[in-house]
């Protein structure tokens, strides 16, 4: 079973050399410092900046630079800034190649839930819905279950959607798992330790599991 | 050159009247107008309308408008860090209307484009979209669904910007940029307080980010706190 860095780990690897990357909260920021060296990529953050660098040694902290989880920030050489409209542009138009974000749940025809729970405090979709509905590649990171033991891979959502058929691949701490473009959901990978079985139980959604499943190889 | 200078934060709302529709700008508590939001508590004009990314913290930023129960509406797109805010949502003191950050940014560009509408993908086969036209469109060689989403037209427009000068003309700085400029383009009166007022020409034309016809009101801020919301630091190795 993995950790969160080890799903980060994990993710970092789908980076490719000259990518422009959205990256969300949780552990979606995390897959920042395990990109391999020798990939160069931009981190895009929808508060208007490309080339999003590392947080800030103590005392450089600079008010007027943050990221889109309000967290102070630094910029890389080639980094450019501008505003929000641009920004969600140039998500629109699919000029970010990949993004990564949470999820509370998804279904097998890659629908996502990740804003509302219904009877809790509604904080706000921010920027997700616009992510989803326009990238053109996104990967989920979660837990396989939720903290109740239920599966978080259904075959329908359950909680108010943020978009619809636009999640490609999800890894869990469990496995990594796509979605077909016909449906359901495939088995491409498990992580170290678990079994084909383990996973089977954990997918409330239709789940193909086909020949051998290799192990991840995190490192 | 026109002059669009004004003494201070209350000259600049001096007209800004109970159950005005206000766009505000700032990402969290970066970029906000700390001057004008201080001026507003101090008139304190009630049944607002308040489209802004966000609503402040409990004692900062539009906090502090909400505190005074001064706010009827808030159009935003994430609300997280306010514990009043969320007193007031769940009693239904408080209306709320959340909103694609997207969707957001770009109602408010359409405004100072000219655009009554755009569309959008961002929300489609979600709560988001109940009641609202759909159209298809073929774009980037995929056909699907879109949103039509109507420009905002709020009566005041009020920002922050790094440096400005009497014409007007705005330049932000690093991220405090961000839903500015479209606030700044969406208002019907449009107030923009500056950290730094400097003259006429020392700005590089080519170098502004709000040219000075977007904006009316203009003035020197008298202090600004530019509180971080989320301090986040690396050791040093």
């Amino acid at each position: 079973m993995l950790d969160k860095n080890a799903i980060a780990k994990r993710i970092a690897r789908e980076v490719k050399d000259g990518m422009y990357v959205n990256l969300g909260i949780g552990i979606p920021t995390l897959v920042a410092n395990y990109i391999p060296k020798g990939i160069n990529v931009e981190l895009q953050s929808e508060n208007g900046i490309l080339g999003m660098g590392p947080f800030p040694f103590e005392g450089e902290e600079d008010p007027d630079l943050i990221n889109a989880g309000k967290q102070t920030v630094t910029l890389l050489p080639g980094s450019s800034i501008f505003d929000s409209a641009m920004s969600f542009g140039m998500i629109r138009a699919q000029k970010v190649d990949l993004t990564i974000l949470g999820a509370m749940e998804v279904s097998e025809n890659g629908d996502i839930a990740n804003w509302k729970i219904p009877g809790k405090m509604v904080k706000g979709m921010g920027g997700a819905m616009d992510l989803v509905a326009s990238a053109k590649n996104i990967i989920v990171a979660m837990q396989h279950v939720n903290k109740a033991g239920e599966s978080k891979l259904l075959p329908k959502c359950s909680l108010p959607i943020t978009g619809l058929r636009c999640i490609k691949r999800i890894v869990t701490e469990l496995a990594v798992v796509d979605v077909l473009p016909q449906g359901g959901f495939k088995l491409i990978e498990r992580a170290p330790g678990v079994s084909v079985e383990e996973i089977i139980k954990a997918t409330a959604g239709k789940l193909l599991v086909e020949g051998d499943i290799p192990e991840m190889v995190i490192d | 050159m026109i002059n669009k200078t004004v003494k201070s934060a209350e000259e600049a709302i001096k007209d800004l009247h109970d159950g005005m529709t206000i766009a505000l700008g700032g990402f969290g508590l970066c970029g906000i107008p700390e001057n004008c939001i201080a001026a507003l508590v101090k008139k304190g004009v009630k049944n607002l309308t308040c489209i802004s990314n966000n609503a402040g913290v409990d004692d900062f930023g539009l906090g502090l408008l909400l505190q005074g129960k001064q706010i009827k509406k808030m159009i935003s797109s994430y609300v997280g860090e306010n514990a009043e805010f969320e007193r007031q949502m769940l009693s239904g003191e408080l209306i709320v209307d959340l909103i694609p950050q997207g969707t957001l940014a770009t109602r408010l560009m359409a405004a100072g484009y000219g655009m009554p509408a755009i569309f959008t993908p961002a929300g489609v086969g979600t709560e988001v979209a109940e009641g609202k036209e759909v159209r298809r469109f073929k774009y980037n060689g995929v056909e699907k669904d879109y949103l039509m989403e109507y420009a905002f037209e709020p009566d005041f427009a009020i920002v922050k910007a790094w440096k400005g000068d009497a014409a007007g003309n705005l330049v932000f700085r690093l991220t405090a940029r961000n839903f500015s400029p479209l606030v700044a383009m969406s208002g019907k009166i449009t107030v923009a307080e500056v950290e730094q007022m400097v003259e006429p020409g020392e700005l590089q034309a080519d170098q502004i980010h709000v040219p000075g016809i977007y904006v009316h009101r203009i003035f020197q801020g008298q202090k600004y706190e530019k509180r971080i919301e989320q301090r986040t630091v690396r050791k040093k190795m």
